[in-house]
């Protein structure tokens, strides 16, 4: 990888992140002015001293004056960003390498999403005029096809693997219930889980992520100058981002147990962050639980279990609120849904919280015992096989 | 070395109205037996492409077909010519004609004799029947039609049958009829088309059989076919032919298949008849045409090149009988069903289409010329190697695949959900995801053979999207692997 980074050239100074739900009272203007206006306060900034921003949104609006128009921004650079279920982080990627440029001192990065204005179920998404020859699955068919395929290739038999998805969706509710922001501030029990109607393959209900409408924001500044605006900035570790050559749908030694493109970010990450044992070095990580098959794979995919044994790894509570390396200790996806541009931004403000030592009933303990110190977000947006992927690496202790 | 039909291909859709259901629904005597009922993802024109890829088959291929034409009483669209994607799908060259012709059953014959026109002076073409027969609930016409396709080859020369003799009688007269865009056809009382067609169907047979110089009773074959069965059955028995020469009227499995149904029946007896056999073909259709055809030395060779999985006896036998009433009505667009709550299919645009019609409707993949991957769809850089603009198209219509893995979409729209969809790896490389049909969910498995069909993926803004799904292989001789 030539991936160069900016280890510890650009500061989180303040967040905001408005509650996620069904916000039939709130438009998109509203939440982005709500996130824009905690995101500055939490910096103790105001929205003047802001020099530019980057506007992640996949179908909320087009163009910069999106954000300018809704919070009377006077003659600045807002640049609207789409790149699919990462387009939150694709903000924020962009803000801080204008910052780590020289070019901008104080930058914002915000997402925001309206999907409950649209009346269907599940995502929907536009494309451009086509043949028609593209089949029409829905998301969850198209990542229904890792859970069989993972069970086969680990001899992992049905009942076992609807107890692995189960226990992950109960995993992430049962963060979810210990979080005012979330969607679903409830526990699950696990027989709801598991007999849930069943959407596509495998999957319930319950293995997908909801539909929500929601938006968060991020401060950054360069290194140097954070401790001006807060004692407790975040450093930013490594920022990597691939889109995948596609190659999933036409090759046939694809095997649906993994996605090539987050191993890629993940590494890229890694080695711009100098992390070699990510299980054994983060804190936390925040990743794309979209389906729950998703997150099993991901587990392998950024290193946190070896090939074949990350099922085993869930039903032991590894990733557990209190196991070893706790995944998305916020609720996820899966209790937050999946307002697009904003759930990158999203995932950050749990690593901003939770580094921070402010999550209160959430708080993760080695941050506060163990002395650990760098949190994970990730994203991906496709389809098994043809998707692009998001990593990032945040941490509370500048460079050495 | 007669000219004539060299090869031939019937299609009966997979499903089967059991008679019984629309009783049980409705509460009437429906009778007994199943008719043909085409899949929602089916039109005339889809079925057409399929009869006329068996034809293709038997014939050797598509590269010396000299023209085409599709004949039905239901065309997918009107002032558009269907023939055209038909010509499309079966992957003719440019240089061909397509035409539509007619848009009544009696057109069936029309197409037929100008097949046999057309090779006699040296051409070679093929000739494709389909229909989809639709009647108001509880009516005869839904009960007793049935959907089905034929096409056949003609050529100069090897024909396994040659003409002897034709004759015809023509007479306007108000049996049926339908405004275009209606649902359902309008009939005049039963008895009065039996008074009017008998005469016809009579003199039309007397006049065949004595310029062919022979009597009823010589006929080792006799097809009469229409959309008027009581008529048709009157004037069967007014020929005198042996009671052994009569063709089965198929109405019991399939259902008068309209303006298929002469196809359907000369497939029946062509794939059972012997050399030297002479064959009756009346058409009772608005008037009445005869044809007396006598059965060559090349047709065992024919019979021989019929795939086992496209013999008509088969076809008729196989098929699925368990279609709920609700579920036909909701085909045919009888019965409006509350939509999901998803966004409506968008229309395929007509640039991009025209662009890509050799994927969309040819089936079309590339080959890189320098490592040999397969692209499904078509690509200009190679997945594997990179190379660029270096690539040969390649028609994987006819190429089996295997299933690698598999979802059901309960989510996903669909006029029968829920949704099946497979990954497929082909036979020799390529790899391709796309929607299944013709099988009940719980048939998938990885490892399922497959084969490609010719299908109506929905209809938006007016505009039918035609592409490719993958249907279980299941011939004789093709098991899962």
């Amino acid at each position: 990888m030539a991936s160069n980074g900016i280890r510890d050239r650009v500061a989180i100074v303040g967040m905001g992140c408005t509650p996620f739900g069904e916000h039939w009272d709130k438009s998109v203007d509203d939440l982005l002015i709500d996130a824009a206006g905690d995101a500055v306060a939490s910096a103790g900034v105001k929205l003047d001293d802001v020099d530019a921003f980057w506007l992640g949104t996949m179908g909320s609006g087009i163009s910069g004056l999106t954000l300018s128009r809704p919070l009377k921004i006077d003659y600045k650079p807002v640049t609207r960003i789409e790149n699919m279920c990462a387009t939150g982080s694709e903000a924020f990627r962009n803000a801080c390498y204008a910052v780590a440029s020289g070019a901008i001192d104080l930058a914002m990065a915000i997402g925001a999403e309206k999907l409950k204005d649209g009346g269907f179920s599940g995502l929907t998404i536009s494309s451009p005029p086509s043949d028609g020859t593209a089949a029409q699955l829905t998301a969850p068919a198209l990542f229904s096809f890792l859970a069989p395929a993972y069970a086969k290739k680990y001899g992992v038999d049905e009942a076992e693997m609807k107890d692995v998805l189960t226990r992950i969706a109960w995993k992430n509710h049962r963060n979810g219930a210990l979080n005012p922001r979330a969607q679903f501030k409830r526990e699950v029990a696990k027989e709801v889980i598991c007999n849930s109607p069943i959407v596509a393959g495998p999957l319930g209900i319950f293995d997908c992520s909801g539909v929500s409408d929601g938006s968060a924001a991020a401060i950054i500044c360069r290194a140097e100058d954070a401790y001006k605006y807060t004692d407790k900035p975040i450093f930013v570790k490594a920022l990597s981002f691939v889109a995948g050559p596609a190659a999933g749908p036409l090759d046939p030694t694809y095997d649906f147990t993994t996605f090539t493109e987050v191993v890629r970010s993940g590494g890229d990450a890694y080695a711009q962050a100098g992390i070699t044992d990510p299980r054994a070095e983060l804190a936390m990580a925040e990743v794309h639980d979209c389906f729950t098959p998703t997150e099993l794979v991901l587990m392998e995919d950024l290193g946190f279990a070896e090939r074949g044994f990350a099922w085993k790894e869930v039903l032991a509570g590894t990733f557990d609120l209190d196991g070893e390396l706790p995944v998305n200790p916020d609720g996820g996806l899966k209790s937050f849904g999946h307002p697009i541009g904003a759930s990158g931004l999203r995932m950050l403000f749990e690593c901003w919280t939770q580094l921070r030592q402010e999550a209160g009933e959430r708080q993760i303990k080695s941050v506060v015992e163990g002395g650990r110190k760098l949190a994970l977000t990730h994203n991906l947006g496709g389809q098994p096989g043809e998707c692009v992927s998001f990593v990032s690496v945040v941490g509370s202790e500048p460079a050495a | 070395m007669a000219a004539g039909i060299v090869a031939w291909g019937a299609y009966i859709p997979y499903f089967r109205l059991d008679r019984a259901a629309i009783g049980a629904t409705l509460g009437n005597a429906a009778g007994k037996g199943t008719r043909a009922v085409a899949s929602y993802d089916e039109d005339t024109t889809s079925m057409a492409v399929e009869a006329g890829r068996a034809a293709l088959a038997m014939a050797g291929g598509a590269d010396d077909i000299g023209s085409l034409s599709f004949t039905t009483s239901a065309p997918s669209y009107l002032d558009k010519t269907n023939a055209t994607a038909i010509h499309a799908a079966l992957g003719l060259r440019s240089c061909v004609p397509a035409y539509d012709l007619g848009g009544s059953v009696r057109s069936a014959f029309a197409a037929m004799a100008r097949g046999q026109q057309l090779s006699a002076a040296g051409g070679r073409p093929i000739v494709t029947l389909s229909d989809i027969r639709t009647g108001l609930p509880g009516g005869a016409d839904e009960r007793d039609g049935g959907d089905a396709a034929a096409a056949f080859v003609f050529a100069a020369t090897d024909a396994v049958a040659e003409v002897v003799a034709v004759a015809h009688q023509t007479e306007e007269f108000l049996d049926r009829w339908r405004v275009p865009g209606a649902p359902a056809s309008g009939q005049w009382e039963e008895r009065f088309g039996e008074h009017a067609y008998a005469p016809l169907g009579e003199a039309a047979v007397t006049d065949a059989l004595k310029a062919a110089g022979l009597t009823a009773t010589e006929l080792d074959h006799v097809i009469v076919t229409g959309p008027h069965a009581r008529a048709s059955r009157r004037v069967a028995g007014a020929i005198g032919a042996r009671p052994e020469a009569y063709a089965p009227d198929l109405g019991a499995v399939i259902g008068n298949t309209g303006a298929a149904h002469l196809g359907v029946a000369v497939v029946e007896v062509v794939e059972r008849a012997e050399p030297g056999q002479t064959i009756l073909v009346l058409s009772l259709a608005d008037g009445a045409d005869a044809v007396i055809l006598r059965t060559t030395a090349a047709l065992p060779a024919a019979q021989a090149a019929v795939a086992a999985d496209r013999r008509l006896a088969g076809q008729i036998a196989g098929g699925r009988t368990d279609l709920a009433y609700a579920t036909f009505l909701t085909w045919r667009e009888m019965l409006h069903r509350e939509p999901p709550r998803r966004p409506d299919p968008v229309p395929p645009a007509a640039p991009p289409t025209r662009r890509r019609d050799g994927w969309k409707y040819g089936f079309n993949a590339s080959r890189c010329d320098v490592c040999g991957t397969r692209h499904l769809p078509p690509a200009r850089v190679c997945v594997n190697c990179r190379a660029q603009d270096q690539m040969t198209p390649e028609r994987l219509a006819d190429v089996p695949a295997t299933v690698a893995t598999f979802t059901i979409d309960r989510l996903a729209f669909s006029l029968s959900p829920p949704v099946v969809a497979a990954v497929l790896d082909f036979d020799g490389g390529g790899r391709f995801s796309c929607e299944m049909t013709d099988l009940d969910p719980s048939e998938v498995k990885i490892g399922l053979r497959v084969q490609m069909t010719f299908r109506k993926l929905y209809t938006a803004d007016g505009i039918h999207n035609y592409f490719w799904k993958a249907k279980p292989l299941r011939s004789a001789d093709e098991g899962s692997k």
